[in-house]
């Protein structure tokens, strides 16, 4: 339900952007070009999902890792654990766990308690995980050559808004979380959805200001500065987090907050929250919450990588030639997928060194030490830009 | 049955928006909080608890009835479920308590091995506290290090007593058996990877700057509410007074050990995770020095109305089959009186008091639990603090509910 709505929604999307990005075709709709732009949607649809459902595997084993344990190695299909090598081999590395807890979210008995609010009940889950997707089609994931030799970014929307496009509907997600805290009728997912949704909005104005400073400084280069790919092209020499290191660590940090990860996932701490927001939910509808949560997380990995660590570049100063063609798109979108798991790492290398920050801790540091330093980097950037 | 829930009355005299909107929340008794089945009524101005109340008695088994209809060894195991995390400390503080009053000396081996055993509890026991606690500011790693040594302890309990949790170690004037071949070596062998394994602990998350800032300055109880409570333990040793039955009240030869008294300066979180963290490594040092000088000898009592007969000589002589026969089925013959013991546990000072008319079985026996103790203050110190304070206070008062509720 959830990927069909989101793909109406992207096809929306997507044809605003076709009108925004395309105002000469005036005689006719474009059929064939919008059925390649909703292919294109459901390809990112499935590089985040992959992602999302791969980064569970890995959250559980790189923390088994950190911890001294095994993480998961038992489950089987046996089918498939029958093949001599293949099958042992996912078997260790839990990735048949993965198939197994897929199944179990979908084949649990769905409870609807009596108590709660139906319709937004329902539609809460959706909510979380839509924005996520429809953020996820205009991420560059990669270069390819055009015919007039241009370099055209691998992304379902190529539009000139695409970081604020991310932002804005990223920043939408929150929704789910509220309507989930409210219309669960229960105490812990109410204190879990506001918890949430003030710590979203207070850590959206640092992130979207130290984002911008981002935005002039591609301004003296480009005349889209607004757009994900026109970022990405200009951070050949020098990448954003050098040029830019308070910025990349704000965004890194409003990153860990917007995503809920533990340092601040005051929102559905289980120590006093039992669960958060989603506390009262459970099988498919609390699967979908879980995977936008890490949908989510992929998607703000795949925006700082794009923003702040040279998106397709291999290096800073080290670019893939164009002149090589498809292997050169290919081996770029190798590495932006690279960068993503590296961030994705990052993230889940934090959650289990890390205690998590009390709630009012949280919006100190989010009002009184981020977004004053934000405003003060995107001035200071401003400054320096204008000469 | 006429139970009333309580309610809280409502405020007199006060109009609304005087007195605000509050919220009553449920914390426990099945929350992942409250480690166990504590009851929490908090009543919460927004983000803050304005009256917390909490309710026990959810794990009540009538132990203290119960001991009335069995004899001594027979009330052993269920000083076992007292303090589940610490069961050798129970154990032996109840037959201490015993020996006390029938005037039994214990032999020095019994004594040592004894200590031991306390000892390396109280680790146990300070390890889950510890991990619970970490788990509570949310860091799970700490959790998992800390499970890590405690199931090397648990493998060491179970080649002494045959147990990992439930050891049932300890016997009136003396111990279920002598060690096993070589146990001392492996205890040997634990103490001297764990205290780098417990340096690993404390610099993850001991000078960790969150996890200060969440620890330092909350749940502060003073020296003079700790005494005025009746805090024991590291409760009571982290508000800052160096009270130790080990040093104060020696028993078990606890004065011929060279260790020190942790103290806390100011009597909030972090004072007692630290003084937690330190009591290990002092017991390390005590299960050192008790290991070096392990008297060799007998480890029960040469008395054949306390302690069982050897079992060779149950399978041979007449005597000592009778003499088995009687103890298992009338107990140990304890001479009328009443006795009061308090040993120094992992989670405070867990007193036996016993009173007999003479026999194999108890008159009356009552349990001082230093948990219910500990729980009792979260009245006074709850308020005035965020609601995710409560899982940081409780996960540092370091309770559990086996022994509170008995």
């Amino acid at each position: 339900m959830c990927i069909f709505s989101t793909t109406v929604f992207d096809a929306c999307a997507l044809l605003c952007a076709a009108s925004v990005s395309a105002p000469e075709c005036s005689g006719g709709i474009d059929w064939f070009g919008i059925f390649m732009q909703v292919v294109w949607a459901f390809l990112s649809i499935i590089v985040v999902m992959s992602f999302a459902g791969l980064s569970v595997v890995a959250e559980r084993k790189v923390c088994a890792y950190i911890q001294g344990r095994y993480g998961p190695n038992r489950t089987a299909i046996p089918i498939v654990a029958a093949i001599p090598l293949v099958g042992n081999f996912l078997k260790k590395n839990g990735l048949m766990q993965l198939v197994a807890d897929g199944l179990k979210f979908l084949f649990k008995e769905d409870p609807l308690p009596s108590h709660v609010d139906k319709f937004w009940y329902m539609a809460a889950p959706v909510m979380a995980l839509a924005p996520v997707l429809i953020s996820a089609c205009v991420i560059p994931f990669g270069f390819y050559v055009g015919d007039g030799g241009e370099i055209m970014p691998i992304a379902a929307a190529n539009f000139d808004v695409s970081l604020i496009f991310a932002l804005a509907v990223g920043g939408l997600g929150v929704y789910g979380a509220v309507m989930a805290g409210w219309s669960s009728n229960s105490k812990f997912p109410y204190i879990g959805a506001m918890r949430a949704s003030s710590q979203v909005i207070s850590y959206e104005l640092a992130m979207g200001l130290s984002a911008m400073s981002v935005v002039i400084w591609t301004a003296r280069t480009s005349d889209s500065p607004l757009s994900l790919f026109e970022i990405a092209h200009a951070q050949v020499d020098w990448w954003y987090c050098l040029t830019q290191p308070l910025a990349a660590l704000i965004f890194l940090v409003c990153l860990f907050a917007e995503t809920n990860r533990l340092p601040f996932d005051v929102a559905e701490s289980e120590t006093d929250l039992v669960s958060g927001y989603h506390t009262e939910y459970g099988s498919f509808k609390f699967g979908l919450f879980f995977v936008g949560e890490y949908g989510h997380m992929v998607v703000g990995s795949a925006i700082f990588t794009t923003l702040f660590l040279g998106a397709w570049n291999p290096l800073p100063g080290i670019e893939w030639p164009a002149s090589w063609g498809w292997a050169a798109s290919a081996l770029s979108v190798v590495t932006v997928l690279l960068k993503i798991a590296a961030m994705m790492f990052f993230m889940i290398w934090v959650r289990w060194t890390l205690p998590r920050f009390r709630y009012d801790q949280v919006m100190r540091i989010g009002w009184k030490c981020l977004l004053p330093l934000a405003l003060l980097n995107f001035t200071a950037y401003l400054i320096f830009a204008s000469f | 049955m006429d139970y009333k829930e309580f309610t809280y009355p409502e405020p007199a005299g006060l109009a609304d928006a005087e007195y605000g909107e509050k919220m009553i929340l449920n914390l426990g008794p099945s929350h992942p909080a409250t480690h166990g089945v504590l009851r929490l009524k908090l009543e919460l101005d927004g983000d803050m608890i304005t009256r917390a109340d909490p309710m026990v008695g959810y794990l009540h088994r009538g132990q203290e009835k119960m001991a009335e209809n069995l004899t001594y060894n027979q009330f052993i195991p269920f000083t076992d479920r007292l303090d589940y995390l610490a069961p050798l400390c129970n154990n032996i503080a109840f037959a201490q308590c015993v020996e006390k009053l029938a005037g039994i000396e214990i032999t020095e081996r019994c004594k040592a091995i004894r200590v031991i055993c306390c000892e390396l509890s109280r680790i146990a026991s300070h390890l889950v506290g510890i991990a619970a606690y970490g788990m509570d500011a949310g860091s799970w790693t700490v959790f998992m290090y800390c499970y890590t040594q405690r199931e090397k302890l648990c493998s060491i309990f179970e080649v002494l007593t045959g147990a990992r949790m439930t050891s049932s170690y300890a016997r009136i004037g003396g111990l279920a058996r002598d060690i096993p071949e070589g146990w001392l070596g492996a205890v040997n062998a634990f103490a001297n990877q764990f205290l780098s394994a417990l340096d690993e602990i404390d610099s993850l998350i001991t000078r960790n700057k969150i996890f200060v800032d969440r620890t330092a300055g909350i749940g502060i109880i003073t020296k003079e509410q700790a005494m005025a409570w009746g805090l024991t333990g590291a409760n009571l040793r982290g508000s800052g007074v160096a009270t130790d039955l080990r040093k104060d009240v020696p028993y078990l030869g606890y004065e011929n050990y060279d260790f020190d008294v942790a103290i806390g300066a100011t009597g909030d979180c972090y004072d007692r995770w630290l003084v937690r963290i330190e009591e290990m490594r002092q017991s390390i040092r005590i299960v050192r020095q008790a290991i070096e000088k392990m008297p060799d000898g007998p480890v029960n009592v040469e008395d054949p109305k306390i302690s069982l007969p050897p079992k060779d000589n149950v399978l041979r002589d007449m005597e000592d089959l009778i003499n088995n026969f009687v103890l298992i089925t009338q107990g140990p013959d304890i001479p009328a009186g009443e006795a009061y013991f308090e040993a120094e546990n992992p989670k405070g000072a867990l007193g036996f008091y016993v009173m007999s008319k003479g026999g194999g079985v108890p008159y009356r026996v009552k349990v001082r639990s230093p948990s219910f103790i500990s729980l009792s203050c979260l009245q006074e110190i709850l308020p005035g603090h965020h609601m995710s304070d409560a899982a940081i206070i409780l996960g540092s008062l370091d309770f559990v509910l086996g022994e509170c509720d008995r």
